[in-house]
């Protein structure tokens, strides 16, 4: 048996605290304490993506993960996307293009494509397929992701350069 | 299970060579939480190294490289130095894994995981790599290609942690390369993976070391494959004599991603590219 421990840290920007056994992973502990249910299980074991968010703004799998080892860090989820009740662009173009058919894993996909271009604003394909090759999607296909990522991309880099032209 | 967070690699050779159950240090979690997720090991206690200062870091001297043994592939990927220097390690290194996987996956942990197929371990090997290793008494530092044993056993005793992999700065005019074949072009374990780093002078190779992954129990490496290297300019002939040493060095596995009559014919060849493109970073002309 593991004991609980009480874990501090930030999630999506805001200060959340639970308890969780120490082996439990912090996808478990993401979906089942703090409620953030968008963090998907498909595999527990790092092959599919599904449960991907970022901590301490590196993109990783969140069941390779312990709950313990999130204290005192940043973590982000697919629910810290959205903006005041705004779609981000990402989640605009995969609606937009039909990348998604169950959605399971959909999250991991656009919490990963955000790292890609957080770090790469103008990947080209095979970057983008490069970049993605650690989610999996069992029924869409990875066309229409790839393209609406690459619309996404184009439309953050526009909208990028009209905030710098203001400022 | 209790999970600690010591301050030192002392702090963390200490706990662990003074529990009693089954402890397990950890680094990214990559394969351990693999495992602990699959009920392949069900620790007592777990020792994470991430919250010791410097651990994370990669720093440069006259000497070389010291790279923290909980440094990220990711981290390892975005180092100017190190890919200038040593690409081939940073290339095997990024290898390893998804994007996911490269957030949290260590050189460390890849080594003391001791997978036959560890794409890193080839990479580190030929670079002159070595492994600072802190018990809960002493330090020693032990070359790369003298820690994996066998297939998840390593020379470390109860309570030694890596605290670092350090890396020599590089000779003028060395240049190192790394490939491994996968039957998909991402996401898999190499079937074969070749690592070669090799000096010129004046145009002619001076020195070579080659090391092959997933052919063995673990990385072996192959002096008569170096020796077919130097002196040569890499021509057809000494490129052939290579490939036959690497595919005489294999002593493989027999699997549904490749019989052994392939993976043995597979090394040679990727031999012959792995060298062309160390020869290329070492400024030789092909
Ligand atoms: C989806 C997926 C894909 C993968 N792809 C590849 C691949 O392509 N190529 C490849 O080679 N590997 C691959 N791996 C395996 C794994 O990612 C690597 O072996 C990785 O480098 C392990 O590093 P880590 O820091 O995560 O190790 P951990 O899981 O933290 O540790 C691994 C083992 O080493 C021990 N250990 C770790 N650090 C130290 C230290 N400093 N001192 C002493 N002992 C230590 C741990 O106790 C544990 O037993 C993959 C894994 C997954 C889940
Ligand atoms: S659930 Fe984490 S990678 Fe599949
Ligand atoms: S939409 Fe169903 S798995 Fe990708």
């Amino acid at each position: 048996m593991s004991n609980a421990t009480l874990v501090s840290t930030t999630v999506n920007g805001d200060p959340v605290q639970f308890a969780c056994p120490t082996d439990e992973s912090l996808m478990t502990a993401l979906r089942n304490r703090v409620g953030l249910t968008g963090v998907k299980e498909g595999c527990g074991t790092g092959d599919c993506g599904a449960c991907s968010v970022t901590l301490d703004g590196s993109l990783v799998c969140s069941c390779l993960v312990l709950g313990v080892e999130a204290e005192g860090r940043k973590v982000t989820t697919v629910e810290g996307l959205s903006e005041n009740g705004e779609l981000h662009v990402l989640q605009q173009k995969f609606i937009d293009h039909a990348a998604l058919q169950c959605g399971i894993c959909t999250p991991g996909f656009l919490v990963a494509a955000k790292a890609l271009l957080d770090r790469n604003p103008n990947p080209n394909e095979t970057e983008i397929r490069y970049a993605l090759a650690g989610n999996l999607c069992r029924c869409t296909g990875y066309d229409k992701i790839v393209h609406a990522v690459q619309d996404a991309a184009k439309d953050m880099r526009k909208n990028n350069n009209r905030s710098k032209k203001r400022s | 299970m209790r999970y600690a967070t010591p301050a030192s690699a002392k702090e963390a050779a200490g706990l662990l060579s003074k529990e009693k159950g089954a402890a397990f240090l950890l680094a990214g979690g990559t394969d351990l939480l693999v495992k602990l997720k699959m009920g392949m090991v069900e620790p007592d206690l777990v020792v994470d190294i991430k919250r010791i200062p410097k651990i994370n870091e990669i720093q440069t001297s006259a000497k070389g490289f010291t790279i923290g043994a909980a440094v990220s592939g990711a981290v390892i990927g975005e180092h100017k130095g190190l890919n200038a220097a040593w690409p081939g390690v940073v290339e095997a290194a990024n290898l390893i894994g998804s994007d996911q996987i490269q957030g949290r996956a260590t050189l460390a942990g890849n080594l003391c995981n001791a997978s036959p197929a560890a794409d890193s371990v080839p990479a580190m090997i030929v670079a002159g790599a070595k492994a600072v290793i802190v018990g809960p008494n002493k330090k020693r530092t032990v070359p790369v290609e003298k820690v994996v044993e066998g297939p998840g056993k390593t020379c470390l005793t109860k309570g030694e942690v890596i605290e670092a992999i350090v890396l020599p700065k590089p000779e003028p005019r060395t240049g190192d390369a790394y490939m491994r074949f996968i039957p998909r072009t991402e996401m898999d374990i190499a079937v074969v993976g070749v690592a070669i780093s090799l000096k010129l002078e004046r145009g002619v190779v001076k020195k070579a070391k080659v090391a092959l992954g997933a052919v063995a129990p673990t990385a072996v490496v192959v002096p008569a494959a170096a020796r077919a290297l130097v002196g040569s300019k890499l021509d057809d002939a000494s490129l052939e004599k290579l490939a036959a040493a690497c595919s005489a060095a294999c002593n493989p596995i027999d699997d549904k991603r490749g019989t052994v009559e392939y993976r043995t014919r597979v090394a040679g060849v990727l031999a012959k590219r792995a060298a062309k493109l160390a020869f290329q970073r070492a400024g030789g002309a092909l």
